[in-house]
C-alpha cells in the first residue's frame, strides 16, 4: 500500500510537470485571444517554426538552400558557423517579431471588423502557409535541438527521495527547467501587463477596443505587440517540446495538448492557462495510472478532453474566463 | 471549325490517355506533415533506383520507367485520391507506405485490377494469396516481425522465455494493434508474460506509460512505433534508465532519426530490420548515375540511410517483378496484370542480389500462388551511437511459421467469407 502512494504521488508530481508543458502552448493561445478576440489555430505552427528557425540559426543552415540550388544550380547548405544558444534565441526572438508585423501588415489589417469566423479562418490559413513555408526554408528532417537544458532523472530527488520514502522519485530535469522557465515568464508577463504603458495599453484594448481607440491607443502597434509576444512564448515551448522529441514537423501538434487547457482554465486568464494546465496534466495522468490499466490505457488525450467538456458544462468561461453577459 | 474540335478533342484524350512507352511507378509518398522525416528517405530510395534503371540500364527490358509522385501527407483520404489520380496513367503497382491507406486500396485494387505491395506494413493476412490475389506483402510482415523480435529474445536467453515479463508499447491505433494476437499465442507456447501499453496518437507525451515501466521493470520492451512516438519513446526510456540493450523497436521503429535525438543515451537501442545496412556497390552507382548527375530525387543525402536503403529494396524488388513478367509474357510493355504475375512467380536469391550490387539486402524468397508473404525473415540491428550507426547483430532470423500460419488462415479466410471472395491456387 505505502508503495502504491508514493507511485500516486509521484504520477501527481510528473503530471504537474507536464501541465507546465501544456500551459505553455495554452499562453499563446490566450495572448491573442484576450487582445484580439482571435482564436489563433497557428500557435502549435508557430512554435514549430520557432523551433525550426532557432535550430536553423544555431546551425548555421541556409534557409531555402533546397529552392536557392534547385533554381540557380547551387550546393549550398551551411553558412559554416554554429552560434551559441543564447544568440541564436534572441535572433529567433527578433524572427518571431518580424513575423508578427507581417501577419499583421498583410493579414489581419486587412481583416479589421469581420466576424470572428473569419478571423479564426484566416489563423487557419497561416497555420498552412507557415507549415510550408517552414519546411521550404528549414527542410522536413528531424532536428536535434540541444540549447544545453539537462534531461533524464533528477539524480538528487531520486536519491532523496530514496532515503526518506524506500522509493525514489522520477522527476526530469527538462521537466524542472520547464517549470522554472514558465514560472519567470508568466511572472515577467504579469508585470509587463500590469506596470508598463504597452502593457496597460494591451489590457485597455483587451477590455474595449472602441473606448482604447478613443484615448489614443494604437490597435496596430498592440496587435503587433501581442503576436510578438505570443510567438515568443511559442518560442520557448518549441525549446522544451523540441529538446524533449527533437524539432519535427510533428511538434505543431503539441496545440491539441492545449485545447482542454484552454476549454477549462478560459481564453482570456493568463493564470487560468496555468491553474487549467495543471489540472489536466494531474487529472490524465492520476486518471490513466488509476483506470487506464482497466480500460487498456491511452486514456489521457480522452480524459483530458472529457474534462474540458465537463468544465464548458457547468462553467463555460471556464475556470477564470471573463462571464460573458448579453442583456437584450 | 467542326474538324478542328474533333481534333482538339481526340488531341486531348491522347495527351489525357496513358502514355505507352514506359512503365509507370506512382509513387505515394509523404514529403509533409508530421511523418515526412520517415516518408521522405523511403521516397528518395524509390525514386533513385528508378532514375539509376533508366540512366545505367536504359530502363526495364529497354523501356523507361516513370515515377509518378504524389503527395499523401500520410493521410488516408488524400492515399485514396493519389490512387484515383494516378491509376489511369497506366499504374504497374502501388505502394502506399501506409497501413491506413492500404485498408482503403485493397477492394479497389482488386476491383482495378492492379498489384498492390506492402513491404512490411499493411493487412498481414494479405500474405495468404489463395484469398488477395492483387496484394502482395513480401518479404515480411508484422506478425513476422513480432515472432522474429521473440526469437531473437529465445536467442539471448538460451532458448528460454519462461517467467520473463515482456512488455509492448504500442502505438494505439490499428498498425500498433497489430502484433498483439501474435505475441499473446507467442506467450503461450514460451510461458512469457505479455503487458501491453498504449500510447495515443501522435505520442509527443509518453510519461505516464515510462513510470509504468519503470515501475514494473519488465525485462524486455518491444515497440511498435511510428513518427514522433519512436523518438520521445527511446529519449524517455533513457530518462527512465531502462536499458536500452533490453528496449526492441519494429522496423517501423529503426531509423537514423528515431535514436539520433536522444544522442548517446540512444546507444545499444535495437530494431528490426527487413533489410540489411550495408555500403552496398549499388550506391556507388546510385552517385554515380543519380546523384552526381543532378537526378536525385532528394540531396543526396539519404543515400545508405535505413529508409532510403529500403526504399531502394523496395523499388528493386518492383523493377525485378517487372523484369519477370516481361520474361513471361515475352514482351516489354507489360500491364498491370502482368505485372502481378510477375510479382507472384517473383524469386530473390542470393545470386541475384549479388548481380544486382546489393548482396545480403534482403531475406531469399520466392513468391507463389499462395504465399504472397515471402519468408519473412529479418534481422536485428542495434545503435552505436559513438558511431552514429546500425551494426547488424544477427543474420535473418526465420519467423516461427507453426504460429503464425494458423493466424493468418483465420484473419484470411474471414476476409474471404465477408467478401465473397473464391479460393484461387488450386495447387495440388
Amino acid at each position: 500500500m505505502p508503495e502504491q502512494f508514493f507511485w500516486g504521488v509521484e504520477v501527481v508530481l510528473n503530471g504537474l510537470m507536464a501541465g507546465v508543458l501544456y500551459a505553455l502552448v495554452a499562453l499563446g493561445f490566450v495572448l491573442i485571444f484576450k487582445a484580439s478576440g482571435i482564436f489563433n489555430y497557428s500557435q502549435g505552427v508557430l512554435a514549430l517554426f520557432a523551433a525550426l528557425t532557432l535550430v536553423g540559426i544555431m546551425d548555421g543552415q541556409v534557409p531555402f538552400a533546397h529552392l536557392i540550388n534547385a533554381i540557380f544550380g547551387t550546393d549550398i547548405h551551411h553558412f559554416g558557423w554554429h552560434l551559441p544558444a543564447l544568440a541564436a534565441i534572441l535572433l529567433t526572438a527578433l524572427v518571431m517579431v518580424a513575423l508578427a508585423w507581417a501577419v499583421q501588415r498583410f493579414i489581419f489589417r486587412h481583416l479589421v471588423g469581420q466576424e470572428p469566423i473569419i478571423l479564426f479562418m484566416a489563423t487557419i490559413g497561416l497555420a498552412y502557409f507557415l507549415e510550408g513555408v517552414g519546411d521550404i526554408m528549414w527542410g522536413a528532417d528531424i532536428k536535434n535541438l540541444d540549447v544545453g537544458l539537462p534531461q533524464g532523472i533528477n539524480a538528487t530527488i531520486d536519491e532523496l527521495t530514496y532515503q526518506w520514502f524506500g522509493y525514489g522519485f522520477f522527476i526530469d530535469n527538462l521537466d524542472i527547467s520547464a517549470t522554472l522557465i514558465a514560472a519567470a515568464l508568466v511572472t515577467v508577463l504579469i508585470l509587463f501587463a500590469q506596470y508598463t504603458k504597452q502593457g496597460r495599453a494591451m489590457r485597455a484594448v483587451a477590455d474595449d477596443h472602441q473606448a482604447a481607440l478613443s484615448v489614443g491607443v494604437s490597435l496596430n502597434f498592440i496587435w503587433i505587440m501581442v503576436w510578438s509576444l505570443a510567438g515568443i512564448v511559442a518560442l520557448v515551448a518549441g525549446i522544451m517540446w523540441g529538446t524533449k522529441m527533437g524539432v519535427q514537423f510533428s511538434l505543431s501538434l503539441i496545440a491539441l495538448k492545449a485545447l482542454p487547457v484552454l476549454m477549462l482554465g478560459g481564453f482570456t486568464s493568463i493564470p487560468g492557462a496555468i491553474v487549467g494546465g495543471l489540472i489536466i496534466g494531474v487529472g490524465e495522468k492520476l486518471f490513466e495510472f488509476l483506470i487506464g490499466p482497466m480500460v487498456g490505457g491511452a486514456t489521457e488525450n480522452w480524459f483530458a478532453y472529457v474534462l474540458a467538456l465537463v468544465f464548458l458544462v457547468f462553467r463555460p468561461q471556464g475556470l477564470f474566463g471573463e462571464k460573458i453577459i448579453e442583456r437584450v | 471549325m467542326k474538324t478542328k474540335l474533333t481534333a482538339a478533342a481526340m488531341a486531348a484524350c491522347m495527351a489525357a490517355g496513358p502514355a505507352l512507352a514506359d512503365l509507370v511507378f506512382p509513387d505515394l509518398s509523404y514529403r509533409t506533415g508530421p511523418y515526412a522525416a520517415g516518408g521522405i528517405p523511403f521516397s528518395d530510395g524509390y525514386r533513385d533506383y528508378f532514375t539509376l534503371v533508366n540512366e545505367r540500364d536504359g530502363g526495364i527490358g529497354g523501356v523507361e520507367a516513370r515515377v509518378i509522385e504524389c503527395e499523401t501527407g500520410y493521410n488516408t483520404e488524400k492515399g485514396v485520391e493519389c490512387y484515383e489520380a494516378t491509376k489511369g496513367e497506366g499504374a504497374l503497382v502501388y505502394q502506399p507506405l501506409s497501413t491506413g491507406i492500404t485498408y482503403q486500396l485493397i477492394p479497389k485494387v482488386q476491383a482495378d485490377g492492379i498489384p498492390l505491395h506492402t513491404m512490411g506494413y499493411g493487412r498481414t493476412s494479405a500474405k495468404n494469396g489463395e484469398v488477395f490475389e492483387w496484394v502482395f506483402n513480401y518479404p515480411a510482415n508484422y506478425w513476422d516481425a513480432a515472432s522474429v523480435a521473440i526469437k531473437h529474445l529465445l536467442d539471448e536467453n538460451g532458448g528460454d522465455l519462461s517467467g520473463k515479463d515482456i512488455t509492448l508499447l504500442y502505438h494505439n491505433s490499428a498498425y500498433g494493434k497489430e502484433p498483439i494476437r501474435t505475441l499473446e499465442d507467442l506467450s503461450e507456447k514460451h510461458g512469457y508474460n505479455l503487458s501491453t501499453i498504449a500510447v495515443d496518437h501522435p505520442g509527443q507525451e509518453q510519461k505516464s506509460q515510462w513510470l509504468r515501466i519503470r515501475r514494473e521493470r519488465p525485462d524486455y520492451v518491444i515497440m511498435w512505433g511510428w513518427g514522433v512516438m519512436n523518438q520521445v519513446a527511446i529519449q524517455e526510456a533513457a530518462n527512465v534508465r531502462f536499458p536500452m540493450e533490453n528496449f526492441i523497436g519494429n522496423w517501423w521503429a529503426g531509423a537514423e532519426h528515431d535514436v539520433t535525438p536522444a544522442g548517446d543515451a540512444a546507444d545499444g537501442y535495437k530494431a528490426l530490420n527487413m533489410n540489411r545496412i550495408a555500403d552496398y556497390p549499388v550506391f556507388e552507382d546510385i552517385q554515380e548515375y543519380v546523384v552526381d548527375a543532378g537526378l536525385a530525387a532528394g540531396d543526396g543525402s539519404n543515400v545508405g540511410k535505413v529508409l532510403y536503403t529500403r526504399g531502394m529494396y523496395a523499388a528493386m524488388l518492383a523493377v525485378e517483378a517487372a523484369k519477370t513478367a516481361q520474361e513471361m509474357h515475352g514482351i516489354a510493355q507489360i500491364d498491370a496484370a502482368m505485372m502481378r504475375d510477375g510479382m507472384e512467380a517473383l524469386e530473390m536469391t542470393e545470386a541475384k542480389m549479388e548481380e544486382l550490387g546489393m548482396a545480403g539486402i534482403g531475406p531469399e524468397f520466392a513468391v507463389s500462388c499462395s504465399n504472397h508473404g515471402g519468408s519473412g525473415g529479418g534481422i536485428v540491428q542495434q545503435w552505436d551511437a559513438s558511431a552514429g550507426e546500425w551494426e547488424p547483430i544477427t543474420d535473418y532470423i526465420q519467423p516461427d511459421d507453426a504460429v503464425l500460419d494458423p493466424l493468418v488462415e483465420e484473419d484470411s479466410m474471414a476476409f474471404a467469407e465477408e467478401n465473397d471472395i473464391e479460393l484461387r491456387c488450386n495447387e495440388s
